[in-house]
Formats: structure tokens, C-alpha cells, sequence
């Protein structure tokens, strides 16, 4: 299959890349890995006029712990995250996450930065920097701005990023100690979307009780799921199995999934809960917590 | 629509072309160089049929804008033979049973040799992470594995 005709650009610059997008409005559309514009493009369910590949913008790949803050640049690639010692040692919900993402072959050129920015509730990674309380940078003619995660999905693949604006990293706070992580997905197989997944980070007190707690569902409705009422639900509480089961129940009572060939929406919802019930627990064990 | 003049080094060769923006890295390959070694499969970047090593890297070329190519060393299944001598995963291929119909082979090649340049000595559970964005619909990927062991072994 051969997409609708368009007009490449490489910038050499981020600035440069604004001004194309500036210049070409709704008709412009930002190339990062690729791994889901371009299928989009070739089976004619979007077409644009102009695509800007920002692949070799200078300065857009990186992974560091600065100011208290992960700092993930855009085009990092999820192979690059995959094998980084950093995630693995100090980010279990990402290197959870990362080897469930798509296949090895399309994470050695999809980004953090389409991941997240596409808006495809489907997409992993926007549950997870929801959960884990990230912020995303944009960039924009006007300069630069940060978007926390759970403000930024507004509908089906639309995000708080304004036509010219390009998102160029996540920002993830330093998890303090008795912190842990999990992600849980299922899926039928191999490159498939999840059928549901839950995406928890929690930070437990001195006395193991619960200070704070992220959870966010992937493919729970047309946006990624911020669950804060059942995160609310844990916060101040020990997180034994009565409090886990509770919280899995509430945010699995706010998801929205649709019907497909993953399952009816009772199925989804209850794997919802499932999932969210098991990133729970690992969440807890990897916090320190009983 | 302007065209794009790039430049690749594939197989070791450098060639140029000028390429339409939606030309695909597999079109690329298989219409404007004449390497028909690349298979496309799919088409929807699920089967790996087409997997080139770019810039050390396996990939879906079905799913790559010749273009963003530009600059890249790209080895194709035409590459892993050196001088009439079949690369180790070819030859494990052979050795082994490693296919039946042929048709996910290049990419499968491309995808394992990818490996053992990473690895050297994968484990079976690594080697078929490695090869999950590669669908074979005749061996049951029982000997595939054993192919590669098989290379990793003589690359040794």
C-alpha cells in the first residue's frame, strides 16, 4: 500500500521544524518513529499534504536523572529505553511496559515522543507518565511549555498540543524511596494492542502506608484512564489485599472500552480490574510494602 | 511534488536515487535496486517479511520512507554472504531446517544476524523475543531456533 502523495521535510533544527509546521497549519504533520503515522498514512486513514520528520533534530534523544526529574527526550527510540540500565534498575513500570510495547523490530524506531503525543488511548506509555505523575514539554513558536500527563488527552489522538507545537520531552519525577511500579498489560499476542492494561506507581511512608498513588488504564476508553478516585482510595491507607481489591474495583468502574475482536465491553472491563489488581500487588511489593 | 535525490550505502555499495516522498524503504529495495530478496508480506508492518538491518538495526522496511533513509547503511539479505561464503545464520538455516516455504526467511535472516552481532550467545527464551516481530506460518519456529543456536555456535 502507497500513501496519498505528500512533501517531506527534514529540519536540521527544532526551530526550523516549528516554522514548517507554522507555515503548513493542519496540513503539516510531525514524522517521529513512524511506527503508527505512517501505517496511517498507507492505509489512507490520514493524509497530510506535509510531513515533518523531526528523526534528526539534534537534541530530541536522550535518557537522564536531572534536577530531580527523569528526562526522556522525544525521539528516544524504545529499543534505546529497553536496554538502558537507568529503566531497568530505577523505572520497573517502564521496563515492564517497554518489551509489551508493539515488536522488537518496530521499537528499534518507535519513540517515547509518538507514543505519548500520537494520542492513541491503545499506546502504552500515557498510562504509565499519568501513573507516574510526568509532565511533557512542548515546544511551540512562542517557546516552551510543560503539560502535566493527565491533562493533556482531550479525545481520540487529540491532545493538548497545538498544531505548531512539537513535544520534545517527558519530564518524570524522581520516585523517592519506598517507591515501586508495575505495569500489566494483556494482549493476544505479539504487536497486538492491549485487550486492557493498568499502569500503577505508588510511594508508601514511613510506616508502609500509601503517601502517594498514580494508576491509569491504556485502551479503558477514548482517552488513557486517569483513575484518581481509586489512587485517591489508596492514599493514607496500609495496602493489603481488602484496600488493593477495593481500588481495582474503582477504577475498573470508570473504564470505557468499547466492543472489538478483543472482547465485549463486561470482558474488558473485568480485565481492567484483573490487571489493575496485579500492578497493584507488584506495585506494592516492589515499594517495599507487604 | 518535489523528489528527493538520496544517497544509501547498501551492501556495502553506495547508490543513489530519486525518490518520491512516499516512497517506501521496500520499494526502494525491491523496484528502483532490483533486490528482490526482500519480501513483502503483510504490507502492515505485522509480519516482518521485508526486515532490513538499518544502520545496525532490523527494521520494517514496509514501514520506512526511503527517504528517511537517506545517508543510512542498509544490509539486505543479498548482504550476509561474503565473498561465496553463506553467513553462519544462512548456513544454520540450511543446516537445521530452518524454513519450508522461504518466504519469512530474509527477514527472519535479517533479524537474527542483528542479534548475534548484539549477542553472541542468546539463550532460546532471547532468541524468540528477538524474533516476535517475525511471523513464520510453516516451521512453528522450532528449528528457527535451532538455526540460530546453531550460528551462535560457529560464530563463536
Amino acid at each position: 500500500m502507497i500513501p496519498a502523495a505528500f512533501d517531506y521535510h527534514r529540519p536540521g533544527t527544532l526551530d526550523e521544524a516549528l516554522k514548517l509546521l507554522t507555515s503548513h497549519g493542519d496540513q503539516a504533520k510531525v514524522l517521529s518513529g513512524g511506527m503508527s503515522l505512517l501505517p496511517m498514512l498507507k492505509l489512507r486513514l490520514a493524509s497530510f499534504a506535509h510531513l515533518v520528520d523531526i528523526g534528526r533534530v539534534p537534541g530530541l534523544d536522550f535518557i537522564k536523572e536531572e534536577g530531580g526529574s527523569l528526562r526522556i527526550g522525544a525521539m528516544t527510540r524504545q529499543s534505546t529505553l529497553e536496554r538502558s540500565d537507568l529503566i531497568r534498575t530505577k523505572y520497573p513500570i517502564l521496563a515492564d511496559a517497554v518489551p509489551l510495547i508493539a515488536d522488537p523490530l518496530v521499537r528499534n524506531r518507535g519513540t517515547v515522543g509518538g507514543n505519548v503525543a500520537n494520542g492513541d488511548p491503545g499506546n502504552d506509555q500515557p498510562a504509565i507518565m499519568i501513573a507516574l505523575g510526568a509532565t511533557f514539554v512542548a515546544k511551540g513558536p512562542k517557546g516552551e511549555r510543560s503539560v502535566p500527563a493527565n491533562q493533556f488527552y482531550k479525545g481520540l489522538y487529540e491532545t493538548a498540543l497545538a498544531r505548531n507545537e512539537i513535544l520534545t520531552e517527558v519530564r518524570i519525577p524522581v520516585p523517592p524511596a519506598r517507591s515501586g511500579g508495575a505495569y500489566a498489560k494483556l494482549k493476544r499476542k505479539t504487536g497486538d494492542f492491549a485487550v486492557a492494561a493498568a499502569a500503577v506507581q505508588l510511594t508508601l511512608d514511613a510506616k508502609g502506608a500509601v503517601e502517594r498513588a498514580g494508576i491509569a488504564l491504556t485502551n479503558a476508553g477514548l482517552t488513557p484512564l486517569n483513575a484518581a478516585d481509586a489512587a485517591k482510595h489508596l492514599v493514607g491507607k496500609m495496602p493489603d489485599e481488602k484496600t488493593i481489591v477495593e481500588a481495582a474495583k474503582m477504577a475498573a468502574a470508570k473504564s470505557t472500552p468499547s466492543a472489538d475482536v478483543r472482547g465485549s465491553v463486561e470482558y474488558k472491563k473485568e480485565m481492567a480490574r484483573v490487571l489493575t489488581t496485579r500492578a497493584l500487588r507488584k506495585a506494592v511489593q516492589r515499594a517495599g510494602g507487604k | 511534488m518535489a523528489k528527493h535525490k538520496i544517497s544509501v550505502t547498501i551492501n556495502g555499495a553506495v547508490r543513489e536515487a530519486e525518490v518520491e516522498s512516499r516512497l517506501l524503504l521496500v520499494h526502494l529495495i525491491r523496484e528502483d535496486f532490483r533486490m528482490t530478496g526482500t519480501h513483502i508480506g503483510c504490507d502492515t508492518s505485522h509480519c516482518g517479511a521485508c526486515t532490513v538491518v538499518l544502520d545496525g538495526n532490523p527494521v520494517k522496511s514496509c514501514t520506512v520512507l526511503a527517504v528517511q533513509a537517506d545517508g543510512a547503511k542498509i544490509t539486505t539479505v543479498e548482504g550476509l554472504e561474503q565473498g561465496g561464503k553463506l553467513h553462519p545464520v544462512q548456513e544454520g538455516f540450511t543446516e537445521k531446517h530452518g524454513l519450508q516455504c522461504g518466504f519469512c526467511t530474509p527477514g527472519m535472516l535479517m533479524t537474527t544476524s542483528a542479534l548475534l552481532e548484539r549477542n553472541k550467545n542468546p539463550s532460546e527464551q532471547e532468541i524468540r523475543e528477538a524474533i516476535a516481530g517475525n511471523l513464520c506460518r510453516c516451521t512453528g519456529y522450532v528449528n528457527i531456533v535451532k538455526a540460530v543456536q546453531y550460528a551462535a555456535e560457529k560464530m563463536r
